[in-house]
């Protein structure tokens, strides 16, 4: 037989080039940036400079201030992100097996996911408090429709005859579940978590922005009061750096989990 | 000993705008056990609904189907069903695909393993037990659908144009791995082939059953296929008794393929 063995294509590190010009391009905003500051052709009390900026990062790790915020910040966002995509994936799960109730909640949950989460805030202030769990509501509220609508999509999406065979082969409907439609609902799912992540930290942030004694969004709150925005830039920037390294890890997890994927 | 009973099994569908549509009429067909039937009819026939139907994964709207005697209710746990497409569970290894069957049936892991490789081995696929079919061709994935049916050791076989999707010698080889395996009588399968490849039934089955054109599909004939066993499908095809029962068939398979080619208002007088 003709058949050659396949070779797994390998995910190759980024061409040197490619790494080159990323770490350029950045390194010429920044100096862009700290030059026009620096001209007088941007006023620093409106955007700081990243010289600055830098130098109040590193003041927050040495004092150690940065780290209480920052945990409290990442607990809501977890917290929010767990919540609501196992909500959002049975949800997802429940609705994508029955037709009968996706027809019934399919206005209800339009409805819900088209109310600005912003004004969600104020309210869950007042249910769940200052602490944490009024942030983590506001995160779950996000999340949960992103998990929702794509574990739906890969639920109703699983191939009929992966059903079918798997069926003709003894598989019982928590069998079915367990070896075809979360296998295959999980592409879906994966490709919506780095969204799912990312609208936890906003959830989170937007939260404590609004109402709260902790976590980075309430340090950027404080220093906006005052007019710092060395402070505000700080503390996006800290925000930015988080996302940047939790993402790479769910790429990484994604990639041993999906790694059946040609 | 008969495998498999149709008694009186018609199947009607909704087409999307409301309408009746009667895809199978009144079908009644024995099929003894260890026996190798071909099923051919034009496209669009409803040869695959009569296979699900045996199945189990349809349920007939009159009519009855009886496996091994018993009245069949629900899946049929006597079959195992080789699908047109690819159904192999892409995010499982070879292996694990092969031991599908024994796995969800409570085999414990390493055992069910063992009898996969064994069967991995004999498919001529040992070396590749540890990739994913997406590594494979598309004659090895079909090697590894026959071991992952072949497996479960159920006595009826159904294969819905198996082979249909591979080139020509691949098919003819695969098509030669099938009957050597079928004709291992120790096994005693009874196979119910599904194919609209007049040839590739009369080489593989004992009898060819025709099916008409749809709507309204029902069996215009039954021939029975005397070549002799083991048959060498190289051969095969040159041989005059093959012949014959080819030009035989084909006057009646044909008219039913150009009354497939009609539209539909023109074909029931």
């Amino acid at each position: 037989m003709a058949d050659a063995p396949v070779v797994i294509r390998k995910e190759g590190a980024l061409g040197p080039a490619v790494l080159f010009w990323r770490v350029a391009f950045g390194a010429m905003v920044l100096t862009l940036w700290q030059t026009l500051v620096s001209l007088k052709v941007l006023d620093a009390f409106f955007v700081s400079r990243p010289s600055d900026i830098a130098l109040r990062i590193a003041q927050w790790v040495s004092t150690g201030s940065l780290w209480g915020h920052l945990a409290i910040t990442l607990e809501e966002s977890l917290l929010g992100l767990v919540v609501g995509a196992v909500l959002g994936i049975s949800a997802g799960f429940s609705l994508g097996r029955s037709p009968m109730l996706a027809s019934i909640f399919d206005p209800y949950i339009k409805m819900l996911n088209a109310v600005p989460r912003v004004v969600l805030a104020p309210l869950f202030l007042l249910w769940f408090g200052l602490g944490i769990w009024s942030k983590v509501a506001l995160a779950v509220t996000l999340v949960f429709f992103v998990m929702f609508f794509s574990t739906y999509q890969g639920v109703r999406d699983a191939d009929r005859v992966l059903i079918d065979n798997v069926r003709m082969l003894g598989a019982t409907e928590r069998q079915l579940v367990r070896h075809v439609l979360i296998p295959s609902a999980l592409t879906w799912i994966f490709s919506s978590l780095q969204t799912s992540l990312g609208f936890a930290m906003v959830g989170a942030v937007v939260g404590e922005y609004l109402g709260s004694t902790r976590g980075l969004g309430y340090v950027i709150s404080q220093a906006e009061g005052t007019f710092d925005t060395t402070g505000v830039f700080a503390g996006m920037t800290v925000l930015a750096i988080v996302v940047v390294m939790v993402s790479a890890g769910v790429t990484r997890l994604e990639r041993w989990l999906l790694r059946w994927k040609k | 000993m008969t495998a498999l009973e149709l008694d009186g099994v018609s199947r009607d569908f909704t087409t999307p705008d409301g309408r009746g549509y009667r895809a199978l009429d009144d079908v009644s067909l024995s099929i003894p056990a260890g026996s190798f039937v071909a099923i051919v009819g034009p496209s669009g026939c409803g040869k695959s609904t009569l296979l699900n139907i045996v199945a189990g994964l349809l349920t007939p709207s009159t009519g009855r189907v009886r496996v091994d005697g018993e009245e069949l209710a629900g899946l049929n746990r006597r079959a195992t069903y080789m699908f047109q497409q690819d159904a192999l569970l892409p995010w499982k290894t070879v292996r694990e695909n092969v031991a599908l069957g024994l796995t969800l049936g409570g085999v414990a892991k390493p055992d069910a393993q063992t009898r996969a490789d064994a069967w991995l081995a004999r498919v001529g696929l040992a070396a590749f037990a540890s990739h994913y079919p997406s590594q494979l061709s598309g004659g090895m994935r079909k090697r590894v659908v026959m071991a992952q049916n072949w497996i479960l050791d159920r006595s009826i076989l159904l294969m819905d144009e198996p082979f249909s999707a591979l080139d020509v010698h691949t098919r003819q080889q695969m098509e030669s791995e099938l009957l050597a395996l079928w004709e291992e009588k120790t096994l005693n399968k009874t196979i119910v082939f599904v194919t609209h490849d007049l040839e590739e039934a009369i080489a593989l089955a004992d009898e060819v059953v025709v099916l008409s054109a749809g709507p309204a599909a029902h069996i215009v004939a039954r021939h029975t296929v005397t070549l002799d066993r083991p048959r060498d499908l190289m051969e095969l095809r040159t041989a005059p008794a093959f012949v014959d029962l080819y030009r035989a068939i084909w006057a009646v398979l044909r008219q039913e393929v150009v009354k497939s080619q009609q539209p539909v208002e023109l074909r029931r007088g």
